[in-house]
């Protein structure tokens, strides 16, 4: 279980909001309305004031290093520091190595990648090829809770496809994901709740209810 | 040999040689006249009072005098190490690192210098004190300066693979690793090629005025060595502890990289 409480990111109102485990909360709102900081605030790579737990354990009393292993974010521009995909992915995850190539060969499948770019230098990989990859690194040393910021942009229907069903797998592996996304059929297929930014900064809204406890209620 | 004084007379025939800038400025029309002049009222000016002050100080050999001189340096080192930042780390914080870095390896070597190597009588004889602090200073702010302008410049172009190495949960240091390595190997890179360049390319000025004093010059080549020994530490502490120090700056004790304390940069 995630729980949001009174988060302040500029330019929104505090939020509050809490997030099952296995389930997906869409973010919405136009571009610029503080979708990307509120998700940026929750790893905790911007000050924020206000909460948030995991689990019952809060940001401010995980060392930020800890935080951000089982909070993860996942930007729309992945940053590389690696020279290939086989270093990318073992250097955050290891074990990935153990044996041969199989399970870093399966990994690169799933999102309809082929094992042929293993050691191929990032820089010729297409920037569809890098997001996928990005989303593989970042997924490699299972985090509890992704925070995927577009997570498709840059890539065609099939290999949208196979990421939606990568996602969805880890949501059935009980992991939480907030989802931010321009494609409005995705967001539907995986979304359990919506969270309207835009609707958060009309003041009648500024007030917030109670945070319920059934399912993932998004408040206000 | 021995010195020879030189009398105001000889300082107005060498000011002739002056009159050549002035000769160019005008007949190329670089417009430079105005900043000649000032220039060189400055340096005349600044030349005359700080020969005025030493000697006041040397005759006084009184460890207040020196310390006081010692802190004028400490705050224009500051001063100059911040002046060479493209885009500085705002704040006192920073202003204090540039200066207290320099300073206290600076001063921490030319002690070990004056009570284990040197020993003149008393230890802190100003005349030995200040010049030795002076070029431990001057060369290790020079290592600060460098080592703080490669890893804000470092930070600024990297930002994105540095958060991201952040979000996966890396520490600020794991992050910053290799800018922070490259800011410190810049940094030293100045002392490394004087000190292989040295009696080659360049005759050090110390050594050149103790020549021209009248001493040995194998008693000036041995000054000279170990004055580059001494450099060479001063400036390996000083880049060390400015670079762990502006990593510090730029990051939080939560591990985030905080790249609005860089002065104009605004997120």
């Amino acid at each position: 279980m995630l729980r949001i409480d009174y988060l302040r990111t500029a330019p929104l109102p505090p939020v509050s909001f809490q997030v099952k485990d296995g389930t997906c909360l869409a973010i919405e709102g136009p571009s610029g309305s503080g979708k990307t900081r509120l998700l940026r605030a929750i790893a905790d790579l911007d000050p924020a004031k206000g909460d948030v737990f995991l689990d019952g354990a809060g940001r401010n009393e995980t060392p930020a290093p800890e935080w951000r292993r089982l909070v993860r974010y996942v930007t729309a521009e992945p940053g590389w520091w690696t020279t290939t995909p086989r270093q990318a992915l073992l250097t955050q995850s290891p074990q990935l190595g153990d044996g041969d190539d199989e399970r870093l060969i399966r990994t690169l499948n799933t999102v309809g990648l082929s094992e042929k770019i293993l050691d191929e230098p990032l820089t010729t990989l297409s920037t569809g090829q890098r997001q996928r990859l990005a989303l593989l690194r970042a997924l490699a040393d299972d985090p509890r809770v992704l925070l995927l910021d577009e997570p498709t942009a840059a890539l065609d229907p099939t290999a949208a496809a196979l990421v939606e069903e990568l996602i969805r797998f880890h949501m059935l592996a009980g992991r939480i994901v907030l989802l931010i996304s321009h494609d409005a059929k995705l967001r539907a297929r995986l979304a359990t709740d919506t969270l309207d930014v835009s609707a958060l900064r009309n003041p009648a809204h500024h007030t917030i209810p109670p945070i319920q406890t059934p399912s993932s209620q998004v408040s206000p | 040999m021995s010195y020879i004084s030189l009398t105001p007379l000889d300082l107005v025939l060498a000011g002739i040689v002056l009159l050549l800038n002035g000769a160019i400025s005008v007949a190329f029309r670089l417009g430079l006249e105005r900043s000649i002049a000032i220039s060189t009222l400055r340096m005349v000016v600044q030349l005359a009072l700080i020969g005025l002050v030493l000697k006041f100080i040397f005759e006084a050999t009184s460890p207040l005098w020196t310390a006081a001189f010692a802190l004028v340096m400490f705050v224009a080192g500051g001063y100059e190490v911040w002046s060479r930042q493209d885009t500085p780390i705002a704040g006192w914080r920073a202003f204090a690192l540039g200066a207290s870095v320099p300073f206290i390896a600076g001063l921490a070597i030319t002690i070990f210098a004056m009570t284990v190597i040197i020993e003149p009588n008393p230890w802190y004889a100003p005349r030995f004190f200040l010049p030795i602090l002076g070029m431990m200073i001057g060369n290790a702010l020079a290592g600060v300066a460098l080592v703080l302008n490669t890893i804000t410049n470092g930070v600024k172009q990297d930002r994105i693979s540095i958060e991201g190495q952040l979000a996966l949960g890396a520490t600020r240091f794991q992050a910053l690793h290799e800018v922070l390595r490259h800011a410190m190997k810049t940094g030293l890179m100045p002392i490394l090629t004087a000190m292989a360049a040295s009696g080659l390319v360049t005759l050090p000025g110390m050594m050149t005025g103790q020549i021209l004093a009248g001493i040995d010059p194998m008693d000036a080549a041995k000054y000279q060595i170990m004055i580059m020994f001494l450099v060479a530490g001063a400036t390996a502490l000083s880049v060390f502890a400015g670079g762990i120090g502006a990593v510090y700056l730029l990051t939080d004790d939560r591990h985030r990289l905080r790249l609005e304390r860089l002065q104009g940069i605004d997120r």
